[in-house]
């Protein structure tokens, strides 16, 4: 019982599931099926979590190597609008190939942003916040010039399914959440390469010396985040049917390291947890929705959100846990210091 | 106490047997960075004198630290943060905190000079809440910094979320008041304060204990713990003045424009540790000096006086561009940083 309490994701799970009990009693459909589909607020808030999933699960990458990634809301808004730009320019905007075309080349320059972060970073050796931020002023530029300025709008069934549409009564949008975040688990718990991104965030050099390939490494996460972030941009431009440069993605970094951080991942490198980040993502998502849900105005939206962060930080501190908590059972705190000493 | 203080006492022992004919001149390591970012600027402004015309005119850099010097007075905070080790993600939205609030009390016939330390004691209360909660609670200072600033705008917003204009005789009479510093060279009250404020911090830093704590921490928190330091108290310290910091820009902000707004100072952030970390200012701690930051600043001003003095670039090309000298600048910087050691 006493490891539940323990568990650094205690907390958190806790708020979560709190904020849903809210939402089930505000909202008249928590969770119901509907037209061969589920349907109702709780798949809502999974479905829109999708993109702060994916983005926030390539920032995890990042930041396990000890980096950060502020370009990833840039990358977004190139990736939404290198796709509606294609697909606005097709014959038949609903042609399955034609819209698999766009999404591969929008996926292909996310990669190569992705890969530019990681040269810049592993190669050049700049600090990752600088050589990210580069991309973050100059991408949302690019992305502009591509749209020529404008907002793109497209009529594409296929490319709209991305966000709204639903597979075996589940939305596409979290089935392909849960897929990046089932590969990545797979790949960085079932294979050496979690231990490996971890050495390379504990202490780049003494992982090189270990005859690790830091600088690959380091250079693959920011690819994987790159392609993440392209993903979650293509879902979030499909979701509205357009491509806004400006608005796309929009500080949606703090909120993925925000979601990282929520999840137990150290900003300092060297430990990272996916089911906590996806988790934070998760929360921070349904915190948007709560705060709709429960008629806070909008105005003080931030404020309602800046006390839930420092509740949650907070929860998670163990020297706020020992100096509130501690008062309540000092005894048999005092007892449990012994026995492992 | 920091490696950097040690270098110059060993640094010239074992060269002269060696070679002894060749005598270059080989800057102390710890001014190496900032040496490079002061010969960069000096290039890029003699490569806007070939390129523009009238961008000789003494006013250009005159008028840098004008309209600079917001960006100025916030980076100079931030730099004692970062020299700590930390970051200060709040200070742009206690920017248009500060300017909504004043606006608001100006406007509710408050007088002014109650105004003033008022709005300037709020901000360096709302830095000092976020020393203690990373300093008592250990919660990382990206992420405390971040509940601050979803705080600051989420209160700035609940103020008032439309632009107020100031009609108060002081902020009127001190907006429009010139300096005249030689023939056709006039400057506002505001750069004067800003260039008041890279003094005294430059004084604090080199001269002061404060100082010298500030480079220990970022050093190492835990041997400036063991030294008996006020490891604490420093850094309670110094989010304390980032946050009187910011408060001032939001102060100068407030003046320079007469109108307080809840999104002024977005994104401020960034451009405030971009200039200290092309100023040379390690993001890790203790390294780095006031002037760097000052460098840094005039970097992102010159660019962007470039930007306007080209004169037929688009809001896409600009922001473009912006980057493309961003990356130039910090790659060179970088090439020329690795050569001299």
């Amino acid at each position: 019982m006493t490891t539940i309490f323990k568990n650094r994701l205690f907390w958190p799970a806790l708020i979560l599931v709190v904020m849903l009990g809210i939402n089930a009693f505000t909202s008249n459909q928590f969770i119901t099926i509907k037209d061969g589909h589920l349907f109702g607020s709780l798949i809502d808030i999974l479905r829109g979590s999708a993109p702060l999933i994916l983005v926030a699960l390539g920032m995890t990458l990042v930041i396990a190597t000890g980096g950060i990634d502020l370009s990833v809301g840039s990358v977004m808004a190139i990736s939404g609008a290198v796709a509606c730009l294609l697909i606005s320019d097709l014959d038949n905007q609903n042609s399955l190939s034609g819209v698999f075309i766009a999404i591969g080349a929008a996926i292909l320059v996310s990669l190569a942003a992705g890969l530019w972060n990681g040269t810049l970073v592993a190669v050049v050796g700049i600090q990752p916040i600088i050589a990210t931020l580069i991309l973050m002023v100059a991408g949302r530029g690019l992305a502009q010039l591509f749209t020529e300025g404008q907002i793109i709008n497209v009529q594409s069934g296929p490319y709209s399914a991305l966000a709204s549409g639903f597979f075996l009564t589940l939305p596409i949008a979290l089935l392909i959440a849960a897929a990046a975040v089932g590969l990545t688990v797979l790949l960085t718990r079932r294979t050496a390469l979690g231990l490996l991104l971890e050495s390379v965030g504990g202490s780049p050099t003494a992982s090189r010396l270990a005859g690790i390939g830091a600088r690959r490494i380091t250079i693959m996460t920011y690819v994987v985040a790159g392609a993440f972030a392209g993903l979650a941009g293509l879902i979030a431009s499909a979701d509205i049917k357009s491509a806004d440069s400006i608005s796309a993605g929009n500080l949606i970094e703090l909120d993925a390291i925000l979601a990282v951080v929520i999840g137990g991942t150290a900003l300092i490198g060297g430990r990272f947890s996916i089911i906590g980040t996806v988790l934070g993502a998760v929360i921070i998502q349904t915190l948007r929705v709560t705060v709709v849900a429960i008629g806070i105005p909008a105005e003080a939206n931030l404020l309602f959100k800046s006390v839930v962060v420092v509740a949650l930080c907070l929860s998670q501190s163990p020297e706020f846990r020992a100096k509130v908590f501690g008062r309540f059972k000092s005894r048999p705190a005092a007892e449990k210091v012994g026995v492992p000493a | 106490m920091t490696t950097t203080d040690m270098t110059p006492v060993t640094k010239g022992g074992e060269g002269p047997e060696l070679n002894k004919r060749r005598r270059v001149y080989k800057p102390n390591t710890k001014y190496v960075p900032i040496l490079a970012t002061l010969f960069l600027l000096i290039v890029m402004y003699s490569s806007g004198v070939a390129n523009y015309r009238n961008f000789d005119d003494p006013s250009v850099i005159v008028n840098l630290f004008r309209d600079n010097a917001v960006l100025l007075v916030v980076a100079v905070g931030m730099t004692f943060v970062i020299l700590t080790g930390g970051i200060d993600l709040s200070v742009g939205a206690v920017i248009s905190l500060t300017t909504i609030l004043t606006a608001t009390l100006l406007k509710a016939d408050w007088p002014p000079l109650v105004v003033l330390p008022a709005v300037l004691l709020l901000g360096a209360l709302i830095g000092a809440g976020q020393g203690a909660v990373i300093h008592f609670f250990k919660v990382e200072p990206f992420i405390a910094t971040l509940a601050g600033l979803f705080l600051a705008r989420g209160a700035a917003l609940t103020i008032n979320d439309e632009s107020v204009p100031i009609r108060d005789d002081m902020w009127r009479e001190i907006s429009d008041y010139r300096i005249v510093l030689a023939d056709g060279v006039v400057t506002k009250p505001i750069a004067i304060i800003a260039v008041l404020a890279v003094l005294v911090a430059a004084a604090v830093l080199a001269w002061t204990r404060f100082g010298r704590n500030v480079y220990a921490i970022g050093g190492n928190s835990d041997s400036a713990l063991l030294m008996g330091l006020p490891v604490g108290r420093t850094k309670i310290a110094v989010y304390t003045l980032s946050g009187f910091c910011a408060a001032l820009g939001g102060v100068l902000f407030s003046i320079n424009s007469t109108s307080g707004w809840a999104l002024q100072g977005n994104g401020m952030e960034l451009d405030a540790i971009a200039a200290c970390v092309i100023g040379g200012v390690l993001l890790t701690g203790g390294s780095g000096f006031v002037w760097g930051t000052l460098l840094g600043v005039l970097v992102t001003g010159l660019i962007r006086t470039i930007i306007n003095f080209q004169g037929d670039l688009n809001a896409a090309w600009s922001r473009i561009i912006i980057g493309v000298l961003l990356f130039a600048f910090i790659v060179m910087q970088r090439l020329v940083t690795r050569k001299a050691k």
